[in-house]
């Protein structure tokens, strides 16, 4: 027998006032403010304006204090605030060639045009807690070095000279660029939608799986050809205006992965490609990001599909944390009737397999007995 | 005379990024000390909406959806007749339309040179000191390899 229930609105209204005051805390401790969100928990703010695939730094600060830092949870009240904005357009694609580069090094190349500069990183620290901090003491202005701007070519178009590496990745030329926001996934899938998943994809996931090529899961031989951090320009074209209209700014993170490649029926002996490119300061979601466009271009390259980097249809399913998390978490919310159906069916399946044994072991006795 | 529209779209595109890449607060200040009018018909917003980011795939190939980003437009038409565009990354409406204001009036050639000197070169120093100041701390960290002589002489 179904029976519908209701209830539970007065628990519900009264979790959620008390969610509110635990997250608020001791009272006498001063309210967190959104600009000390975007100061001070910077790349918490890029990791959800990258997962949640939004680029507003006030509105990700203010979805990382409602959601006491939970940071998927964070991204998902930004992935839902989107849904509420319509949509003016898209950009033309950004030019990483002339970012303001705030960092960028190369991992194949020592003296690559432009140098290598190593920015705000926490690559050669120790690691060690700094009681300092605690403290709140006065922090010092960083040193500047004057001298002309120069410029950064990407280290892709350096090897390029030389036939070695294949090209940027290209893509027919009728070919317009696929949005997972507006179609639904379908495999396979071409490049520049998978490339779309991966750059809002969970952080975690693709370092997992970036991790396991390197452990030998479709090993591809990776150097960071470069990661490089900084503003790009956006512009945007409107009909009321006879020229690209210009957005601001914004940051992004980019790498190129080169991987050697030893050749295969479809492609000769050569470096090939992987790239990542994310909203904020996150190179190890770039990296990760590279790795997994690499080996998920296995099939292109006439590699054996082994590992699960490199199945595209796992991959990039399990890639979003909003509707992992939501899948998954959705099993605390009530099953009753589900349970019930269940539980009545085990019940059964239990009382024939008891009876199945009772019956054999009668029948043992019997044949022992004659 | 092509070649004097081009210049001019070019110039007006300058003076609308200049106005993009500005903090609102800087707009409002400089405006009141400028003490340009901040009267005018709107005709579209201020709204806010969202952009599609787009990259290209390995840098330089096809292009791809990165992802969103909030942006803020607005139009506006002065007594004059000019009519005036916004559109600027973020949330903040009052800059989109006085933006979009700063736009028309520097259509309009009584106009452009109080809005070129007292708005935008301001705002141009401004960004452009703070671009410098960004690229010489970012040069501090960059890398200067030597090599380590071995042996004698």
């Amino acid at each position: 027998m179904y029976v519908a229930v209701k209830g539970g609105e007065a628990a519900i209204r009264n979790a959620h006032k008390l969610l509110a005051d635990r997250r608020r805390g001791d009272r006498s401790v001063p309210a967190l403010r959104l600009d000390q969100i975007v100061e001070q928990l910077a790349l918490g703010v890029d990791r959800v304006m990258s997962e949640g695939s939004l680029y507003d730094r006030e509105l990700a600060a203010l979805a990382i204090v409602q959601a006491r830092g939970d940071m998927i949870e964070a991204i998902f009240l930004v992935r839902a605030y989107r849904t509420t904005l319509p949509r003016f357009g898209y950009t033309r694609a950004i030019d990483t060639g002339t970012m303001l580069v705030e960092r960028r090094v190369s991992a194949t190349y020592k003296d690559l045009p432009g140098g290598q500069l190593l920015g705000p990183t926490f690559d050669y620290t120790h690691r060690l807690l700094d009681p300092e901090l605690a403290a709140g003491g006065d922090v010092a202005e960083p040193e500047q070095r004057a001298g002309e701007a120069e410029a950064m070519p990407r280290v892709s178009a350096i090897l390029a000279r030389e036939g070695l590496i294949e090209p940027d990745g290209d893509m027919p030329e009728d070919h317009v660029p696929g949005d997972i926001t507006r179609e639904p996934l379908e495999f396979p899938m071409a490049r520049d939608i998978r490339l779309q998943a991966l750059s809002r994809g969970d952080e975690g996931f693709l370092l997992a799986l970036g991790y396991s090529t390197q452990r030998g899961y479709a090993r591809n031989h990776p150097f960071v050809g470069e990661v490089r951090i900084g503003e790009v320009e956006l512009e945007l074209d409107v009909p009321e205006l006879p020229f690209a209209v210009p957005l601001g700014s914004i940051r992004v993170t980019e790498c190129q992965m080169v991987n050697q490649f030893k050749g295969s029926a479809k492609a000769p002996p050569q470096f090939t490609r992987g790239y990542g490119l994310v909203f904020g300061q996150s190179e190890r979601k770039a990296m990760a990001m590279a790795l997994c466009d690499r080996a998920l271009r296995a099939s292109e390259l006439g590699e054996d599909v082994i590992a699960a980097a490199q199945d595209e249809e796992f991959v990039i399913s399990h890639s979003d944390n909003v509707q992992a998390t939501g899948f998954v978490e959705h099993l605390k919310l009530p099953h009753y009737v589900d349970f019930q159906a269940e539980l009545d069916l085990v019940r059964r399946m239990r009382a024939e397999h008891d009876a199945r044994e009772n019956a054999g072991k009668g029948e043992e006795k019997r044949q022992a007995a004659e | 005379m092509r070649g004097r529209e081009a210049r001019e779209q070019a110039e007006r595109k300058a003076v609308m990024a200049t106005l993009a890449q500005s903090a609102g607060d800087d707009i409002v200040r400089l405006w009141g000390e400028a003490g340009l009018p901040s009267e005018a018909e709107l005709l579209r917003g201020p709204e806010t909406g969202l952009v599609t980011v787009r990259g290209r795939i390995g840098g330089g190939g096809a292009p791809f959806n990165v992802g969103e980003a909030t942006v803020t437009r607005a139009t506006v038409r002065l007594a004059s007749g000019q009519v005036g565009h916004c559109y600027a990354l973020g949330r903040d409406k009052q800059k989109a339309k006085l933006a979009a204001i700063a736009d028309a009036l520097w259509q309009d050639p009584t106009r452009r040179n109080e809005v070129e000197t007292k708005l935008i070169a301001p705002l141009q120093a401004a960004l452009a000191s703070a671009r410098e100041r960004r690229r010489a701390e970012t040069a501090a960290t960059k890398v200067d390899f030597f090599t380590m002589v071995r042996g004698e002489n």
